[in-house]
């Protein structure tokens, strides 16, 4: 442009198109950047008994030190044939991002209800977790800042619990907490679910202790892990409270529980 | 004589030197609201027993510059739900266009058909739907990093016909409670206000002169403590026969005795 300039003293741009140089802020000066993401705080717990699963996860919403619901439920019924989902067996919980997590379940229960139509069959836990995986790593670069867990009965009739990166990665569990309080949840699930750290007392020194005899919880001692567990992260983590909401998978359906926590 | 007509009738560079084109910008990389401009403050509203009600101030400040006074930021949608709100107000009035197309749309669709009761609404959209609309909306324009600098309150009433209040913001997230607020109506409207309705029976049992004299209330302390916020404004009130909407609401019988006792900054010195 410059070189056809009828004033060859200015080496400039000489007409009012734009070729102006892209950036005009003055130095130093802050750029405001919009950020898509935010923490909505809460915590989602999992454990897959013999015949059973239990989900739960708390119903607080915040939004830095403000709560902007008590009861907003991070557990949802998957791929059932009606609105009230009554017909599910998958339950999928999502923390992190409530904004992230709520379009990730309407993905997923939109593709499980696609495949009932297709095949004539609800979708297996198994097929549907690794289809949330696939749904996760088709955002690779732009993720869902979501942190899911899904629960259900695999084909056995089994308890089955799949863990969740907000990128795909995943793997089957006995156990899982997920969210704010994940830290403080899960090493008592350690220890209390996969029975880590627990010795037979008297029965050898160092390396010749012996463990303690793993075996599947029953549903009484599970739901009461998750609510001591649940009593315990309320106390420590200020983005935990208000609601616990629970989630049981049997062969005979689900069965669903509120239950309060503290609010303050 | 320049022979590229391109440059007849244009400022000569060698008299008036080079236009500054770099405001244009029409290469590079597109740039989207990266922030809010014009902006109004909070919007305040809480359930009761047949109802919603609804407050925000009619300001839309400049910066610190309390630029527009009769700003209209409550606004009724097919005469059965209220939309307020807080945020940039290029944005608000984008949408508010928006949603004149959807209720004119809506109201094409399902013609008016008098009941008993009286006339319907025009259209079936309740506030649940336009609720899950605008935070589609809101979270697809985030995704784009296009975003409409907004906090929404929406209410009126659900598919069950229950009183509906619910929020969405400009990244999406959406949530409901029986009261809620934006900005900073978060921190000094929403414990008041939860005083009288914590949860959903608490609001179930609440009257409407109960809730407007709350929100009044919280009109006030808002006005007392927000910088940004004006004494003028607009309330509505949600019921089952309609949208009551007052958008010039004066706030009454303040009281600033309690400024006198404030000390740590300003001007006193001890």
């Amino acid at each position: 442009m410059a070189m056809f300039s009828q004033n060859p003293l200015l080496n400039g741009p000489n007409y009012s198109f734009n070729d102006g140089p892209i950036s005009n802020a003055p130095e130093g000066a802050r750029q405001h950047r919009f950020d898509p993401y935010t923490d909505n705080g809460g915590s989602t717990l999992a454990i897959a008994g013999a015949d059973f699963t239990v989900m739960a996860g708390d119903t607080r919403l915040t939004s830095g030190y403000s709560i902007n619901s008590r009861h907003h439920p991070k557990l949802f019924k998957i791929g059932g044939t009606t609105s009230d989902q009554k017909d599910a067996n998958i339950v999928l919980s999502v923390v992190g991002f409530a904004a992230d997590g709520e379009a990730l379940k309407e993905r997923l229960d939109a593709i499980c209800k696609m495949y009932r139509y297709r095949h004539g069959k609800p979708m297996s836990v198994k097929a549907c977790a690794q289809r949330l995986s696939t749904i996760l790593y088709q955002k690779r670069f732009f993720p869902y800042y979501a942190y899911a867990i899904l629960g259900g009965l695999d084909e056995e009739g089994k308890g089955a619990v799949y863990s969740y990166d907000p990128v795909g990665s995943y793997e089957r569990e006995q156990c899982r907490a997920g969210g704010a309080a994940a830290s403080l949840i899960m090493p008592f699930l350690d220890n209390q679910v996969n029975f880590k750290n627990q010795y037979i007392p008297n029965s050898g020194e160092g390396h010749a202790l012996q463990e303690r005899e793993r075996r599947p919880l029953t549903r009484d001692e599970v739901e009461m892990l998750v609510k001591d567990a649940f009593d315990g992260a309320v106390e420590r983590h200020i983005e935990v409270g208000d609601g616990l909401q629970m989630m049981v998978i049997t062969k005979d359906g689900i069965e669903e529980v509120l239950l309060p926590l503290k609010k303050d | 004589m320049d022979h590229r007509p391109q440059a007849w009738g244009r400022p000569r560079d060698d008299v008036y030197g080079a236009y500054d084109a770099s405001y244009l910008r029409s290469t590079g990389p597109k740039t989207a609201t990266q922030a809010p401009v014009v902006t109004g403050t909070s919007v305040i509203a809480i359930k009761f027993k047949d109802g919603v009600v609804m407050a925000a101030d009619n300001l839309a400040s400049y910066g610190s510059l309390a630029r527009f006074t009769d700003v209209k930021r409550l606004r009724p949608f097919l005469g059965t739900s209220v939309v307020g709100f807080g945020g940039d107000v290029s944005d608000m009035q984008f949408l508010d266009r928006h949603l004149n197309e959807l209720a004119i749309d809506e109201a094409y669709e399902h013609e008016t058909t008098a009941s008993v009761s009286g006339p319907a609404p025009p259209g079936q959209l309740n506030a649940a739907n336009l609720h899950k609309y605008l935070s589609k909306l809101m979270y697809r324009r985030r995704s784009d990093f296009d975003p409409l600098w907004n906090q929404i309150l929406v209410a009126g009433f659900d598919s069950d016909k229950k009183p509906f209040l619910a929020s969405v913001d400009l990244r999406g997230t959406a949530f409901t409670s029986p009261s809620l607020a934006t900005g900073f109506g978060a921190m000094l409207a929403q414990p008041i206000m939860r005083r009288y309705a914590a949860t959903e029976e608490d609001a179930a049992r609440l009257s409407r002169e109960e809730a407007v004299k709350v929100v009044k209330e919280c009109m006030k302390v808002l006005f007392y403590r927000d910088a940004r916020s004006l004494d003028r404004y607009s309330i509505a009130v949600v019921t089952k026969d309609g949208v009551e909407l007052n958008e010039d609401e004066q706030l009454e019988s303040q009281s600033w005795a309690f400024a006198e006792r404030i000390r740590g900054y300003g001007t006193q010195t001890v």
